[in-house]
């Protein structure tokens, strides 16, 4: 119980001083590269899909835990070194946004072509078109499958450990190393991983519900 | 107000209007009436350029268009001729995530860039006209079919357009509440609005209308004043198209009956 205690603090400074911002940071950026990438995936301008396509392809094909030791690890050899913790953000950011493209994009196609003829009838360009009628709309669709990503996020921030970010699961490694209490350690670890994940949880129906003040009940 | 000279839209290798001339004056209310299919709702989006005309002359107030097929047409036209027109669709289409006065100011603050203070104002005097002002601030789902229309064509007339076009406007409505949405149409023509209505309504297309045109196949086969073309139609087809609208409208299909004409005619649940 005193080794819990003990852990205790370090772990939790651990995950509010990286996990938390890992996590936020990565998936602010990853969102609008999302956001780009889906919107370059329907455009007109053929390189441009190409481009999206390629992007998607290559992330979503390879394992996250690759990327990073590319990232970190293999790009200083090409004269390119990046610190560890804006190595992780770069990683984890190029994730949510090669995921999460596919979600947003199929979410502005869900809006009815009525809303875009409707907007357009009104004399509204384009991109007023996106803009105000049709991506408020795809965001509340878009909801719940970005809270798994958001979700998941932070828990794959721990795979920041193998860069060396010293963020909660390099520090309950060390914890475990000096302390032998291998089993209490993670599954203390575990726990805390579990208390921001259901705290985003409640977030989630939190903005599901207010999304939800147009629809019917 | 609009004129249109031998305006032809394909749809790949489909004609699906040919040879449509058309003159709509100010301040006339023109009815198009034709069976399902026959490119009425298309002849009314060309005007709009919500589809393109594959070729012909077009013609809105004081902007015009000469199209070749091939061409495309640059966005800037595009946008002269739609600010011309507002319209009123079949299924609504209000913006969901809008309270009804939000959806009628959208287009003053988005497209006419007026202030919100302003723009809310002009909005709510548009309601009021539809008699909706107490719902200004509800969201579409909780708004009647008949009241979602009437705030529909609120936020067609914001944007104070030379022409109102309606694609069936009353289709998807139960049929007590059409009255309300056909008052406000008439009201409109009071106050001399041009407008260019696509109607399965044939008596209030009789009341309405200036003009009427029977489309049928993409062709105008027959136009004239109600009393025309109702009463003394000239062309072997028109006579069809009414003869049957006359039959379904003496006859109340059973259930059984409706069952079996419902896919097939769309007019059997519409005409009263």
């Amino acid at each position: 119980m005193e080794i819990f205690l003990d852990s205790l603090w370090p772990l939790l400074k651990a995950g509010v001083l990286f996990a938390v911002p890992l996590t936020l940071i990565s998936f602010a950026v990853g969102l609008v590269l999302a956001l780009l990438t889906a919107l370059a995936r329907l455009s007109s301008i053929k390189p441009l899909v190409w481009l999206a396509r390629f992007y998607v392809w290559i992330i979503r094909g390879t394992p996250l835990l690759v990327q990073l030791f590319i990232i970190f690890y293999g790009l200083p050899s090409l004269g390119i070194t990046i610190g560890a913790f804006s190595a992780a953000i770069i990683g984890f950011s190029l994730s949510v946004g090669a995921y999460n493209a596919e979600v947003m994009r199929a979410a502005i196609q869900s809006i009815p072509k009525g809303q875009w003829e409707a907007a357009e009838s009104l004399g509204m360009t384009r991109s007023q078109i996106l803009r105000r009628i049709i991506l408020p709309q795809a965001a509340r669709v878009s909801v719940p499958p970005l809270s798994n990503s958001f979700i998941s996020l932070v828990k794959d921030t721990s795979l920041a450990a193998t860069i060396t970010v010293t963020e909660m699961f390099q520090r309950a490694q060390q914890i475990a190393a000096v302390t032998y209490e291998h089993m209490l350690i993670y599954c203390e670890v575990a726990l805390i991983y579990l208390f921001f994940s259901t705290i985003l949880s409640a977030l989630q129906a939190r903005v599901e519900k207010y999304f939800e003040r147009y629809t019917v009940r | 107000m609009i004129r249109l000279k031998d305006i032809n839209k394909n749809f790949g290798n489909v004609p699906i209007l040919k040879h449509i001339d058309l003159r709509v004056n100010k301040g006339e209310t023109v009815v198009i009436i034709g069976p399902s299919g026959s490119g009425k709702s298309t002849l009314l989006r060309c005007l709009n350029l919500l589809e393109q005309p594959t070729s012909g002359y077009l013609r809105i107030a004081d902007d015009s268009l000469q199209l070749k097929e091939g061409d495309s047409i640059k966005q800037a036209d595009v946008m002269k001729i739609r600010l011309h027109t507002g319209m009123v669709f079949q299924a609504h289409h209000l913006f969901p995530h809008m309270t009804a006065v939000q959806n009628v100011m959208e287009g003053l603050v988005t497209v006419r860039r007026q202030a919100k203070v302003e723009a809310r104002a002009a909005a709510l005097r548009l309601l009021k006209k539809v008699g909706l002002a107490d719902k200004a601030d509800s969201y579409p789902f909780q708004l009647s079919g008949g009241q979602q229309q009437r705030v529909g064509i609120a936020r067609a007339l914001a944007l104070e357009p030379n022409v109102l076009l309606f694609d069936e406007p009353t289709s998807a409505l139960d049929p007590e509440i059409v009255g309300e949405v056909l008052n406000v149409m008439g009201d409109l023509k009071q106050e001399g609005m041009t407008m260019v209505i696509v109607t399965h309504e044939m008596q209030f297309a009789r009341l309405i209308a200036d003009h009427i045109i029977f489309l049928d196949q993409g062709v105008v086969v027959e136009e004239g004043s109600p009393d025309q073309v109702f009463d003394a139609p000239t062309q072997k087809r028109t006579k069809q198209f009414l003869q049957r609208l006359d039959w379904m409208r003496e006859r109340i299909p059973t259930g059984h009956e409706a069952e079996l004409f419902a896919p097939q005619n769309e007019e059997v649940g519409i005409v009263h």
